[in-house]
């Protein structure tokens, strides 16, 4: 493939201050707004270097694995009798998710900057590991905050991340889990700001944050807008993806943000369903999440009537998180994409599907956007095609499927 | 009888700078979370401190994402959410707290989301009314001012910015172009918390902001005990005290009443 590997051309957003529309920005204490400033034209540097790109090119195809393959779903497909499904394998990535593209982009981009100390935020643990992986490539010093929730339903990841050489943090205040984390990386960047870097794991958190992951992300959107045209010669008639934080949603959206006849589809955490209230889907349940402002950015966030910011539910701790990139925010508003929701239940029962079907067994996060291609495809022509960003593999969610569906 | 305020706003901030700099002091204002360790203990910590000569103060809204705050506030605000505080109990703790005489200005001092949620020209407003003069938001840097500016230059409130040691000369001209009422200096790179010692490099630091502004230098974060607020006091125009004030009130209204008239004390 010669691609471009970080796709730099659609980005006539967000402007200059950080605003995808009205969502995103800059709210974050005054200290680490030079670093912001820092980091932006550190960022700006760099992708105008063909020697920043050559390299990251290469860590991608000769360490990470790429490009991931796109497979056809042939006995899924036919035993939902309608649209053709087919799958962006991200699972194959190098650490079994799509963060270890982010990851190295900005560890990359840290090194260049001549930054030593690197922090990041986990919930799943998937971007923790995909952090530590990359610093023990680039010889980083990695430290990463994790909820002791998180750590406690996440354990192979811990030891995964202890492994690797990282740090692991336990953080002990608020829900204990990813946004507590990330309250406290974003402690620990105010404090040491001159001699860190803050490695955000997803396309959120202040400018220039959501641009730049959803530009490391970008190269799964771009490799597989070419390969589906490969295998099917037409372009999908949906992408659907599953949305926490929303970086693997926008890195294979953003690639078909001008392919009119292709809908955009992003899948949240229903959870125990709407009416429970125990769920992470922020725009699916407009009774408790509207805009507002958390680490750093305006987008929708799950709150009570006073602004404190509520707990969330989901089976996937990846999706588990009261707020959602600004893109995201702005995408839905104008009407480019379209965000709808999946419960646990139905998360589960498309893990098994694919599991027997395909041979893939999916991350319970991917889970939720298979779940939403099972319920469409059948309502689609057979000549139609359906492509699903398979973001990670499930072999981290084994302990939690066996805890609900017994071994 | 309790006599009203005859001013308030951007007016009694100035007055309470001049008053101080006319004893040659530095104007001493703690922060205090409403809601802890109770409503009313919060209440009483604040009527505490104005007896024993705090110039002013920051009323402090729990948040439950604090994170430009220490270990010693995220919990108090945290058992201050637990306790029901909610942003209209903060504005009436101001009216309460004007109601009992305490004539010292008050600024609100909030994460942006919870004023946000009330939505934010109401929250002004309702700040003036309850008797407030000013509005801290943490996480508003300048470039964000227009969330709250127009509000509050209406109301007349000082609407306050920050500056930190890593701040540019052009993040000091944007400060000194917005805030209003005066500049909060943040004295370390990091989060609130009482550290042994002032750093050695803020003289430097003051100097470098008093060449560009003209507007009231108050220091915060990190200035917990007597001996740091004599040394802020002929530096500066004011200085804050909060996690210090904090972990007393934690203790007793006794513990917080001594702690302020110790920092008073020695100025």
């Amino acid at each position: 493939m010669t691609e471009p590997y970080i796709r730099t051309d659609l980005a006539d957003l967000p402007d200059a201050r950080g605003y995808f529309g009205e969502f995103g920005g800059r709210f974050v204490p005054e200290t680490i707004i030079p670093a912001l400033d820092e980091l932006e034209g550190a960022y700006a540097d760099a992708i105008a270097d063909p020697a920043f790109h050559a390299e990251l090119a290469h860590l991608q195809r000769t360490y990470t694995g790429r490009p991931t393959p796109v497979s056809y779903a042939r006995r899924l497909s036919e035993r939902l009798g309608g649209a053709q499904i087919y799958l962006k394998r991200e699972d194959l990535a190098h650490t079994g998710a799509h963060k270890i593209n982010n990851a190295l982009g900005q560890g990359l981009l840290a090194k260049r900057m001549g930054k030593k100390r690197i922090i990041a935020e986990t919930g799943a643990g998937q971007h923790g590991v995909g952090t530590a992986t990359a610093m023990a490539l680039l010889g980083l010093e990695c430290h990463v905050y994790m909820g002791t929730v998180d750590i406690k339903r996440q354990q192979p990841n811990v030891f995964r991340m202890k492994l690797l050489g990282a740090e692991v943090i336990p953080v002990t205040s608020g829900s204990r889990t990813l946004k507590d984390a990330i309250n406290e990386a974003m402690r620990d960047w105010v404090t040491n700001v001159e001699t860190t870097f803050y490695l955000l794991g997803s396309a959120l958190g202040p400018h220039p944050y959501p641009m730049m992951v959803r530009d490391f992300q970008s190269v799964i959107g771009v490799e597989a807008r070419e390969q589906i045209q490969e295998l099917t010669g037409q372009l999908p008639e949906a992408c659907i993806a599953c949305v926490g934080g929303g970086s693997n949603a926008i890195g294979m959206f953003h690639a078909f943000r001008d392919d009119d006849g292709t809908e955009l589809i992003g899948v949240e955490a229903g959870g125990h369903g709407i009416e429970s209230r125990e769920h992470a889907a922020r725009f699916a349940d407009l009774d408790i999440s509207r805009p507002g402002i958390l680490h750093g950015t305006r987008s929708y966030v799950m709150q009570d009537e006073d602004g404190q910011i509520m707990e969330t539910h989901s089976i996937s701790a990846g999706l588990d998180y009261p707020s959602v990139g600004p893109e995201h925010a702005h995408l839905r508003q104008m009407e480019r994409a379209f965000y709808t929701m999946a419960t646990d239940e139905e998360a589960l029962e498309a893990f098994q599907v694919l599991s027997v079907t395909e041979g893939i067994i999916p991350a319970l996060e991917s889970s939720h956007a298979l779940a939403e291609a099972i319920k469409r495809a059948p309502t689609m022509p057979r000549d139609s095609v359906l492509l699903v960003n398979l973001s990670g593999r499930g072999d981290k969610d084994l302990d939690t499927v066996i805890g609900v569906l017994g071994s | 009888m309790i006599k009203a305020r005859e001013i308030h706003g951007l007016a009694a901030l100035d007055q309470m700078f001049a008053a101080a700099r006319a004893q040659g002091r530095a104007a001493f204002l703690p922060y205090f979370p409403i809601g802890y360790p109770t409503h009313q203990a919060s209440l009483d910590a604040v009527a505490a401190m104005a007896e024993e000569g705090a110039d002013g103060f920051e009323i402090g809204i729990p948040f439950s994402d604090p994170i430009a705050d220490g270990p010693t506030i995220q919990a108090a605000t945290q058992v201050a959410l637990e306790n029901g505080t909610t942003v209209r109990k903060c504005l009436d703790a101001v009216g309460t707290l004007r109601a009992k005489g305490i004539s010292q200005p008050m600024l609100m001092m909030g994460y942006a989301n919870p004023l946000v949620a009330y939505g934010t020209d109401r929250f002004v407003r309702d700040a003036r009314r309850a008797g407030a003069d000013g509005l801290i938001v943490p996480d508003l840097p300048p470039e964000e001012a227009t969330l709250f500016a127009g509000s509050c230059a209406r109301e007349g409130l000082a609407l306050v910015f920050f500056l930190a040691p890593t701040s540019n000369d052009r993040r000091i001209a944007m400060a000194a172009e917005h805030a209003t009422g005066f500049i909060y200096v943040v004295s370390l790179t990091g989060i609130t918390g009482a550290r042994a010692q002032l750093p050695a490099y803020l003289t430097d630091f003051i100097a470098r902001l008093r060449s560009r502004t003209d507007k009231p230098l108050v220091l915060g974060f990190g200035i917990s005990k007597p001996e740091h607020a004599r040394q802020v006091s002929d530096l500066m125009d004011g200085f804050i005290v909060g996690s210090a004030l904090v972990r007393a009130g934690g203790e007793s209204a006794a513990a917080v009443r001594e702690l302020a008239r110790s920092l008073r004390g020695v100025l």
